[in-house]
């Protein structure tokens, strides 16, 4: 029991992050392998707010995710554009955004690296126990959990009933259709991408409360991301949140009972399985 | 397989060069001498890794996982077995290795290879750093009597394996598939290749030539331990290198090694601290001014010269 609602309680963060890069590759179409450092930066600035100015994590999500939205937004006109403009095919296109992205990343972790040094940081917010079903939780990980579901949930409004919702649901299916019936693909492509930095950075705020990182540690969250993402179906916002929660449970399942240090190792597991089980994803159905 | 005279040349050419820079070792300091095994070694990683992602263009992040098996490896077996049987060991157990990982993603599209090698270092380091739990160890000892030139002359000869083998594949029924499934996969597979085939064979050449290479090396380090061995700068900078040759030649990738090897001496000497920053930067800077890398270059001002004569 304690083991299914800590990892439901993850599992609910995770689908936040996983959301972001599902904006990024499944409706502007980049695959961003920078993704976690963009998360991790999150963290940073929460972690910064609290210590120096005693800033409720909750509320430095308010500054995070325009600041990240805005930042997310001229990477994508500074450095994705050109490649959109210059792809021939879908192929291609995708082969650039990743040598590019890996680059970012590691200018990502370079950055974070001079400014903050290559410390683990944590600080302790919110760690008081609440009790649950006859177990004790920390208050963080309930606060992480309950933002992600709002957020999760405005953006599964927002996707299913508003014009830009659908409208960017429209360019994830068929981007050359989509220019037919005049939406201007290129400006939602970047607003999409923008959207995800900004998810994934609330997401990393959100998780710096309750889990260390440190400068270099972007890349696993890019992985089990990717892996979720995946998993759920490229596209699929219901299944990315039923994958997370998943990852979320035998995450904490692995850690719990075999070893805290093989998270990583829980997600390829998963992985493996779907690629060998459900390459469409959850959801999906076979594309010939 | 019958050679023309050009052929030979270019063969004979090779050996030649290859005995002159094998005399390195007599006459370099020891500075030197570790520069060189330094560019022997992304010599062999970047070739290596450019036969398969060069027609391919499937970007293999998994250099770092093979090369720590393999200096697992030597690590390992080091206590029980001769020291010249480890590399070979190394090779068949990452070729296994590298065999499943295609087995996995080389079937669907290229961006789940991608991701299952991008956390593959990370995935095995975890591995093996649980397993050291386990068993109570930390790192493992390697102590050898083998020198810096005997690592040298090692890799020289793996490097002239590499290179051999690129040149067979590329004339290879195995080549010629592997262009045409670089241009268009569809049409590969119209034509009869069986391209899942064709990939999980080329990718098990730089999988297990990236362990073979961490097997020969293992005795410069000393000690590893998972986060040495498994060090995930180590693909990038492959990559990068791999890419600022070209990896459309053979060749190219050595003609990225030598340059970026004496350049990130000089900048991990001068900004020890943003390695990883003016890394990231090279690498942006050569996705985007030399896409093709220093082969395309050369090979547009050939053209240019002989469209002047």
């Amino acid at each position: 029991m304690d083991i299914i609602i800590t990892g439901l309680l993850l599992g609910g963060t995770y689908a936040l992050i996983a959301m972001g890069l599902n904006l990024q590759y499944g409706m502007a179409r980049i695959m961003n392998l920078a993704n976690g450092e963009m998360l991790v930066a999150g963290g940073f600035a929460a972690f910064w707010f609290y210590t120096a100015g005693a800033v409720s994590p909750v509320l430095t999500v308010f500054l995070v995710a325009p600041v990240a939205f805005a930042a997310n937004w001229l990477i994508y006109m500074i450095f994705l554009r050109p490649l959109v403009k210059r792809a021939k095919s879908r192929g291609q296109l995708e082969v650039d955004a990743i040598l590019t992205t890996f680059g970012l990343s590691f200018v990502g972790v370079g950055l974070m690296l001079a400014f903050f040094g290559g410390d683990y940081f944590s600080y302790s917010y919110l760690s008081v126990p609440v009790h649950l079903l006859g177990d004790t939780y920390g208050a963080n990980r309930l606060v992480a959990f309950g933002a992600a579901v709002v957020i999760c949930g405005a953006l599964w409004l927002w996707l299913a009933y508003s014009r830009m919702g659908v409208s960017i649901r429209a360019i994830a299916v068929a981007p050359d259709s989509a220019r037919l019936v005049g939406i201007d693909v290129r400006a939602l492509a970047a607003l999409a991408f923008a959207l995800g930095g900004a998810v994934t950075a609330t997401g990393g705020a959100l998780i710096s409360t309750f889990l260390t990182l440190d400068a270099s540690t972007g890349v696993i969250f890019t992985l089990k991301a990717l892996v979720i993402v995946i998993m759920g179906g490229v596209g699929d916002v219901r299944g990315t949140v039923v994958a997370a929660l998943l990852l979320g449970l035998l995450e904490t399942f692995v850690a719990s009972v075999i070893d805290p240090g093989l998270t990583l190792a829980a997600a390829y597991l998963l992985f493996v399985i779907i690629l060998l089980v459900r390459p469409q994803g959850l959801f999906g159905r076979k594309t010939t | 397989m019958r050679l023309s005279p050009k052929d030979w040349q270019g063969l004979t050419l090779a050996a030649i060069a290859l005995i002159v820079v094998a005399c390195l070792p007599l006459v370099a300091s020891g500075y030197q001498l570790s520069l060189g095994v330094t560019v022997a070694m992304y010599t062999v990683l970047a070739t290596s890794w450019a036969i398969f992602s060069g027609p391919t263009h499937y970007i293999s992040l998994a250099t770092a996982a093979f090369f720590g098996v393999g200096a697992y490896v030597t690590g390992i077996g080091i206590t029980y077995l001769p020291y010249w049987a480890l590399p070979l060991i190394a090779g068949v157990i990452a070729a296994v290795m590298a065999a499943l990982v295609g087995l996995a993603t080389l079937r669907l599209s290229g961006v789940y290879f991608v991701i299952f090698t991008l956390g593959l270092a990370e995935f095995l380091r975890q591995v093996i750093t649980w397993g050291q739990n386990i068993s109570g160890t930390k790192g493992i000892y390697v102590l050898t009597s083998i020198t810096e030139a005997h690592i040298f002359w090692q890799l020289l000869g793996l490097a002239a394996l590499v290179w051999l083998a690129g040149w067979a594949i590329g004339r290879s029924r195995l080549g010629f598939a592997l262009r045409i499934i670089g241009d268009d996969e569809v049409v590969a597979k119209h034509a009869g290749i069986d391209t899942a085939r064709a990939k999980i064979l080329l990718f098990m050449l730089p999988g297990g030539v990236a362990a073979m290479t961490g097997a020969i090396l293992a005795p410069r380090y000393v000690y590893i331990e998972p986060l040495i061995a498994f060090t995930p700068m180590l693909s990038f900078q492959v990559v990068i290198m791999a890419l600022l040759g070209g990896t459309g030649r053979l060749w190219g990738p050595i003609v990225g090694v030598i340059p970026f090897t004496f350049l990130w001496e000089a900048i991990s000497r001068s900004f020890p601290n943003q390695t990883t920053l003016l890394l990231g930067i090279a690498f942006l800077a050569i996705v985007y001014l030399l896409p093709k890398g220093f082969v395309g270059l050369i090979e547009s001002a050939r053209r240019r010269t002989e469209g002047w004569s």
